[in-house]
């Protein structure tokens, strides 16, 4: 497969379920500040952009929802609001239009048509936008899991996936670290994830807060947790590295991707619990920050832009 | 006020957001103003919202056959904190009575034989069961959950219409109707402080838990629903999904040895509480309905053995009948020593002589009611009936006055609602919902609002063509739960403490989503077309002059 192209599909994931995340938080976290009027409004929504790695344009030091849902949300340059996420992905899809299925490509393209529509309504609430975004997102994946062979093509657009849902999860997690008791319940952060009911239906609906950070964080049949995230990453890099660098091989040469990774999932997976909860800010950075280097490693392994060739004429 | 309220007239009966001096109360404020300035396609927007929110979640209730969205009106019903902690305490201290009640009435029998209430007035009532007699709740908890109405007179005072504590329904209704409000009128939910009723589920489910026969760790739980075509069904499910247990018909459970079991794909699994809402006479074809397809054959042996738990117990409908309730102050100041907190409403028991000649004689100006009925079925509202339907009903009260009650006309309060031509006052009850965990009968902040739609019409049920609201109480929530009181606990008994670096980690994009970087490969491709366009037409001109050289 093209180098370019790989680039795109893995772009295609990392976009489509950053697009699905943020609406998710951005929904929970509005109506949780709107629901309860006790809570420091431009606190809870100052950490969220912290996180969130958006700049904070200080007004009087006041973050509104306005702004944030103008930020995160409706910002069509912003490759990290729901809205640019989305129109990302369909930019990704126009270079790879011959390998992912046109259906993919409809979907990806009716989407920026009406997102260009969406903006000259008068009223829309952000509610009904998000689950508009959710919905669009589960299409999407939906034409990708029925009609994309488990190739290549595949392995990247899910790699994208999952790399980006485990560093979404980080980041979710590490607002409310930030904020203490004033910020979101835990039970919020089920929410953001919509790993609620699931958690509920595995747990029962007695549990305390310390299930649902183990739910969260290493959980290893719900594929949102953060560890079933990483894991899948690692299956999806086994498969394009292929049969070199298995583990049962005799000397282990990881790359540096599922170098990365892997000692982030082991870290959550094999800590003692109580030890993974005190220091939990630390290991939300150190995810995230294996998320980050991994990445950087696939696009140096898979995706060598090069530099570009000159003819230079006149030297021969 | 805008002309969306002219012509609000609530004069007759306590208006909830207008006061006698036709000022907003103040609880209303916001509400009233956000919904001033609101021209009305803007309102019919929010409308439109709320039904859709509705229509999407599938609540849903069975009107003559057919299932349509429940009506729920946009105008929120508001209540004070010190409204309602009348509200709460009058309601836990009656669900405390009911309980003393029940408890006696199937063991010692000491309100008989003390006199507080006549023996055969209870050996009349069809709901009271042979069976309860030798089930004994383990935790000793007969009203797991209640629903108890209450109403507002023309004085602004509450008063108790009627108990339920057999399968009291409505309680999704709450949950759903604060998520459709929240979505609609986030504005408002900024403003005020409005508790809330998330808790719900962990309360009948710690409830249900301490139930567990033999106070059995870890119990397994299920709802027990007569099935998808019930009325209430969407209710059933909402519960069971929220508190993470199975919901089951009858025909998924079977009773082996004196216990009940469910069929599940990992073979059969015991269950320890069963909340029920399935009807006593249905639950158990043994011993009651032989055709019921919708019980559990046994069912009923198995909890006289104390080895599952119904929730509610059986045998609860000897609490609520409407005649019994005309006791329950008496009740309350039999069993528990105290004065009721919540008066009821003015009652005639018709089985007493003087009183049934006196309604008899006044029954165009009251309501009379059957006692074991529900719903609003075979109310007969005196001021509004025909002269054949009061002549019908005197016949009926004389054959049998241990079947009916008769009560004064209440004019409910009114609360503003939205109907076709602006706000109009409609009248509505309240149901709060209490639920006993066996330590302390906890009051839902909230409830269901019933309003009647039709102007002046007294009926709120929903079979009647009731609508509901959400209800708003005011006041702070006790404890919030945090992310961080688990890191710190978790901290401490590390013993480490928290340092982390205060930059964010950067997000990653695409490189080749920048375009200023591809800046120049983009130029070429669009440099390309455009001269491979003008290569097209000067081909093209070329071969025009050919033509026009060619001879013809």
């Amino acid at each position: 497969m093209l180098s370019r192209i790989a680039e795109s599909l893995f772009w295609i994931g990392r976009y489509l379920q950053r697009s699905e995340y943020t609406a998710r938080i951005l929904d929970t976290h509005i109506q949780l500040v709107n629901e309860a009027p006790d809570m420091d409004t431009n606190e809870v929504l100052q950490a969220l952009m912290h996180v969130m790695d958006q700049p904070v344009t200080v007004n009087d030091g006041e973050v509104s929802v306005e702004a944030i849902l103008g930020t995160l949300a409706y910002d069509a340059f912003n490759p990290s609001s729901t809205d640019g996420a989305l129109l990302a992905a369909r930019e990704n899809a126009r270079r790879a239009r011959e390998v992912i299925s046109t259906e993919l490509w409809e979907t990806l393209n009716t989407t920026r048509l009406t997102i260009e529509a969406i903006n000259q309504q008068p009223y829309r609430s952000a509610h009904e936008h998000f689950v508009w975004i959710r919905e669009r997102v589960a299409m999407a994946k939906g034409i990708i899991d029925s009609a994309t062979s488990r190739d290549d093509s595949w392995n990247f657009l899910v790699l994208g996936m999952a790399i980006e849902s485990a560093d979404m999860t980080a980041r979710l997690v590490l607002t409310q670290t930030e904020l203490g008791e004033r910020g979101p319940s835990w039970v919020t952060l089920l929410r953001s994830c919509n790993a609620y009911e699931a958690y509920i239906r595995a747990v029962g609906g007695l549990g305390d807060d310390r299930q649902i950070a183990a739910f969260l964080l290493r959980d290893q049949l719900f594929p949102r947790s953060i560890l079933s995230s990483l894991s899948t990453c690692d299956e999806m890099l086994i498969s394009l590295e292929g049969q070199q660098s298995s583990l049962y091989s005799r000397t282990i040469a990881l790359s540096d991707a599922r170098n990365a990774l892997g000692s982030a999932r082991a870290l959550l997976a094999f800590t003692e619990f109580d030890e993974l909860l005190a220091q939990l800010p630390e290991f939300m950075e150190q995810v995230e920050r294996a998320c980050s280097k991994a990445s950087d490693a696939i696009r140096v392994r898979y995706f060598p832009t090069g530099s570009l060739a000159e003819w230079m004429g006149e030297t021969l | 006020m805008t002309s969306l309220f002219a012509g609000y007239d609530h004069s007759g009966a306590w208006d909830e957001m207008i006061n006698s001096d036709g000022r907003i109360r103040r609880r209303f404020g916001p509400v009233a103003e956000l919904l001033a300035n609101l021209s009305r396609s803007e309102i019919e927007a929010r409308v439109d919202s709320v039904n859709r929110s509705y229509l999407d979640q599938g609540v849903t209730f069975d009107f003559a056959g057919e299932e349509r969205p429940f009506p729920l009106d946009i105008v929120p019903r508001v209540l004070k904190e010190d409204e309602w902690q009348i509200i709460e305490a009058g309601v836990a201290q009656r669900v405390r009575a009911l309980e003393a009640f029940l408890e006696d009435l199937y063991s010692q029998q000491l309100c008989i034989s003390e006199g507080v209430i006549p023996a055969s007035l209870l050996l009349s009532s069809k709901e009271l069961l042979r069976v309860a007699f030798s089930i004994h709740p383990p935790n000793g908890v007969r009203i797991h959950v209640a629903g108890i109405d209450i109403i507002r007179g023309q004085d602004g005072s509450f008063r108790v219409l009627e108990d339920n504590v057999r399968v009291p329904s409505g309680v999704s209704y709450v949950l759903s109707n604060r998520r459709a409000m929240v979505q609609t009128f986030p504005e408002l939910f900024a403003q005020m402080q409005i508790r809330s009723v998330e808790d719900y589920p962990r309360l009948l489910l710690q409830a249900l838990a301490n139930a567990a026969p033999g106070g059995k760790q870890d119990p397994s739980i299920v709802v027990l629903t007569p099935g998808v075509y019930n009325s209430a069904y969407y209710e059933h499910s909402l519960l069971a999904r929220l508190m993470g247990v199975e919901l089951v018909e009858g025909r998924d459970l079977f009773c082996q040895g004196g216990y009940v079991y469910m069929r599940t794909t990992a073979g059969p699994r015991r269950v320890d509480v069963i909340y029920r809402r399935v009807d006593d006479e249905w639950l158990d074809p043994v011993k009651y309905r032989f055709d019921s397809l919708l019980g559990v054959p046994g069912i009923l042996d198995c909890a006289r053995r104390g080895r599952v738990v119904l929730a509610n117990a059986v045998g609860n409908g000897a609490a609520d009948d409407k005649l019994v309730y005309t006791y329950v102050p008496d009740f309350i100041r039999f069993y528990l020593g105290e004065e009721p907190i919540i008066a009821n409403v003015q009652t005639w028991r018709l089985e007493e002589p003087e009183a049934r000649a006196e309604v008899l004689e006044r029954l165009d100006e009251l309501v009379v009611k059957p006692v074991n009925s529900s719903g609003g079925k075979g109310i007969v509202i005196g001021p509004v009936a025909t002269a054949t339907e009061l002549e019908a009903l005197r016949n009926k009260v004389s054959a049998d006055p241990r079947g009916w009650i008769a009560q004064p006309v209440v004019q409910l309060s009114t609360s503003p609602t939205w109907v076709e031509d602006g706000f109009g006052p409609r009248h509505v009850d309240l149901r709060p919902f209490a639920v006993n965990n066996g330590e302390q009968v906890n009051v839902l902040p909230g409830g269901l609002t019933r309003v009647a739609l039709p102007a002046g019409q007294l009926i709120v049920n929903s079979s009647q063509g009731g609508g509901s609201k959400d209800t708003w109480v005011l006041g702070r929530d006790a404890t919030r739960r945090s992310v961080t009181a688990v890191v710190q606990q978790a901290a401490q008994r590390v013993g480490s403490t928290t340092h982390r670096s205060t930059r964010p980690v950067p997000r990653t994009v695409n490189p080749r989503d920048d375009e200023s970087e591809n800046y120049g490969q983009q130029q070429q491709q669009q440099q390309q077309q455009q001269q491979q366009r003008r290569r097209q037409s000067q081909s093209q001109q070329q071969l025009q002059q050919q033509r026009r050289e060619a001879p013809c």
